[in-house]
């Protein structure tokens, strides 16, 4: 079971990217099949099951879309 | 009644002090340093907030900014200080903020002279700044009447939320007279700031703005139709003036503050000779007290506008005649001060040329 | 059972920012309304919105709010503050309005060491207006208003605003950070949160500089725009803490 799980508040997403680069499991990736009201690519989760529930995606997103969970007890 | 001798300046101060001034922001310039000097003893003394500023522009954003908080507060200056807040009374307007400016007027352009002038007519009634605003200004003419008004004004600008300007000259800011200071100002009803104010909102209301910037152009109109609406309703219910010997005058000088004394001395002159002339003294610059002119008497014949500059009021001494009568001017600039002959020529002249 | 381990800061309103994709100004948005959500002051807090990017911010920081003139911040906040020396008061200001037209109210709002803190936003642009020259553009750094680079002979070398407050003896707190990666973002909150809490304490005049982003006028990707804030800016704005009058007495 992850350890950890993120939301995303697409419709105030810029799809700047950026929480891309910064996942260290490196399990977010553009999905270019999807727009949101802004006309904005969404940002898609690939392997759920790897999210360590660090929250670097949601610092270093601008627009505060992400919120991010963790397992009680787990540790980063 | 207890009378006290007082100069101007001083007495700017000391009626900010009675109309509830919480704070003063202000930059030294000549002729109006007794205001500010006056009041960083005696703010102080009392829990009040005295600063003196980096600059003028400095100054009315502090005021701006104490405005926008609920205070009660006031800047003073001369003419070129008064051209440096001119963004600052904008933002003011914009902003709907109370406060009260008081200019002690000197000589023009640039850095122009420090003797007395009205050459800021213009720069206080059309203003300096950018858009659609009006300041509210009253124009004593002597040291009771400018103690009494710096009261009014506190009032009046927490009445209408708008910016109000004391309009007086160098002379009236230097000299000396009695004053009655027990007299009681009317006391106005001011809406509570709790609305509006910049207090740290309590999480039940909604945190509050001060804000002039509208990026919707119809929302922006939105906004200056709700100022044009408060201007017309000062316009309708704050013009104020004087009026001496209308009754059978056949020439009617026009002329506040410095410049009413002297051609009130004028007139005294004169109509011991038998010239029929009389007054009209605008007290209020803006709005301009266009009742005055409503019903002139079937005598006047003629119209003298009096100013401390090269004739900026007689624009609005023309929209208020609208062509009835002819207007005239007399004037001095760059700080000098006419004798009352020399209004007395202008007149005699004038009726002598029909 | 899980816990929510980050979420939208309560020290933000709702309203989406109208910053452009990835431009750090919404991290440092972030930061300044989590640290008055977290020291408990949002009630209290007053803020001052600056002229450029951050016109806006009254729209976003969910206190109070007074929008100020170009450059006028530190006067507004000073008005604020003397008035209220109850209230917490923050200034949030950008390179054009602080270091170029605000530059002496900052100073003297520094000298006079008025008890509210001051959120410096540094990008090296004018970004609100399209990119024009800002008086911290590196030099060399191409820009509409500079457009064969920033010249030294022309412009001057870029103001080091944090240095310059550093020689201030009544500015408490004087700090340049970054946002450009996770340790920088979390190093930029803690000095932050430091200059509130300085003014909570009557401490005086903070200034936190924050090195940030403008990927639209520097015509980078949001990322690339982080690389150049690490490997070119950095280099001629130094992090760290130029003034404490407390830490080190």
């Amino acid at each position: 079971m992850a350890k950890g799980r993120i939301e995303f508040d697409y419709g105030k997403c810029k799809c700047c990217l950026l929480c891309t680069k910064f996942c260290p499991t490196n399990i977010l990736v553009l999905d270019t099949t999807k727009i949101n009201e802004k006309g904005y690519n969404l940002i898609r989760v690939t392997e759920a099951e790897k999210c360590i529930g660090c929250a670097f995606c949601a610092m270093m997103c601008p627009d505060s879309v992400i919120t991010v969970y963790r397992l009680e007890g787990s540790k980063v | 009644m207890s009378k006290v001798l007082l100069k101007g300046n001083e007495a700017v101060a000391l009626a900010a002090l009675k109309g509830g001034c919480d704070a003063f922001f202000g930059y030294p310039i000549t002729p109006q340093n007794e205001i500010p000097e006056y009041l960083s003893k005696y703010m102080k003394e009392q829990g009040k907030v005295f600063l003196q500023a980096e600059s003028e522009i400095a100054a009315i954003n502090m005021v701006y900014g104490a405005s926008g908080a609920g205070a009660r507060v006031m800047t003073s200056s001369s003419s070129p200080g008064i051209a440096l807040k001119q963004e600052g009374i904008s933002y003011l307007c914009g902003a709907n903020l109370p406060c009260v400016i008081v200019n002690v007027m000197r000589g023009g352009p640039g850095l122009g002279g420090i003797q007395p002038s009205q050459a800021d007519y213009y720069q206080i009634t059309r203003g300096g700044g950018n858009g659609d605003y009006r300041v509210i200004s009253y124009a004593p003419y002597n040291i009771q009447e400018l103690y009494e008004f710096v009261q009014r004004a506190f009032d009046v600008a927490d009445y209408y939320r708008n910016p109000v300007m004391i309009a007086i000259d160098g002379l009236l800011g230097q000299m000396m007279e009695p004053v009655d200071t027990s007299v009681e100002i009317k006391k106005r009803e001011i809406p509570d700031k709790e609305t509006w104010a910049t207090t740290g909102y309590n999480p039940t209301n909604k945190r509050r703005i001060i804000n002039s910037l509208y990026l919707d152009p119809q929302e922006l109109e939105k906004h200056n139709q709700r100022l044009i609406e408060k201007y017309n309703q000062i316009q309708e219910n704050e013009q104020m003036y004087e009026t001496y010997f209308l009754e059978d005058s056949e020439v009617i000088i026009v002329a506040y503050g410095t410049m009413a004394r002297i051609a009130l001395s004028s007139i005294a002159t004169l109509r011991e000779k038998g010239y029929r002339v009389g007054l009209i003294r605008p007290i209020t610059l803006w709005p301009y007290p266009l009742k005055a002119f409503e019903n002139l008497p079937t005598s006047a014949k003629y119209i003298l506008c009096a100013e401390l500059s090269a004739g900026q009021m007689i624009d609005d001494v023309k929209i208020a005649i609208n062509g009835r009568l002819p207007v005239y001017f007399f004037g001095r600039q760059g700080g000098m001060v006419p004798d009352p002959e020399e209004i007395s020529a202008v007149v005699k002249k004038i009726m002598e040329e029909k | 059972m899980e816990k929510i381990v980050y979420q939208k800061s309560k020290g933000l309103t709702d309203a989406t920012l109208s910053y452009c994709p990835g431009c750090t100004h919404g991290i440092i948005h972030k930061l300044v309304a989590e640290c008055l959500e977290e020291l408990g002051v949002l009630e209290k807090t007053i803020g001052v919105a600056s002229v450029g990017c951050s016109v806006l911010s009254y729209n976003f920081f969910n206190c109070d709010m007074q929008q100020a003139a170009h450059g006028r911040a530190c006067a507004v906040a000073t008005g604020i503050k003397r008035t209220r020396p109850d209230s917490v008061v923050f200034t949030y200001q950008g390179d054009g309005d602080l270091a170029s037209i605000g530059i002496a109210e900052t100073i003297h709002a520094a000298n006079r060491g008025e008890n509210f803190t001051v959120i410096f936003v540094n990008n090296a642009i004018y970004g609100m207006t399209g990119g024009q020259m800002a008086p911290t553009t590196l030099i060399g750094q191409k820009t509409t208003t500079s457009p064969f680079g920033r010249s030294v002979v022309d412009h001057g070398e870029p103001i080091r605003i944090s240095e310059m407050f550093a020689t201030i003896p009544r500015a408490s707190f004087i700090a340049r950070v970054s946002v450009h990666n996770v340790q920088n973002v979390r190093n930029a909150k803690k000095m932050i949160k430091k200059a509130f809490q300085y003014q909570l304490e009557n401490k005086g005049f903070s200034l936190i500089e924050v090195l940030s982003t403008c990927p639209v006028n520097w015509g980078m990707t949001p990322y690339d725009a982080l690389q150049w804030v690490e490997k070119e800016m950095i280099n001629y704005y130094p992090l760290g803490v130029y003034k404490d009058n407390y830490e080190n007495k």
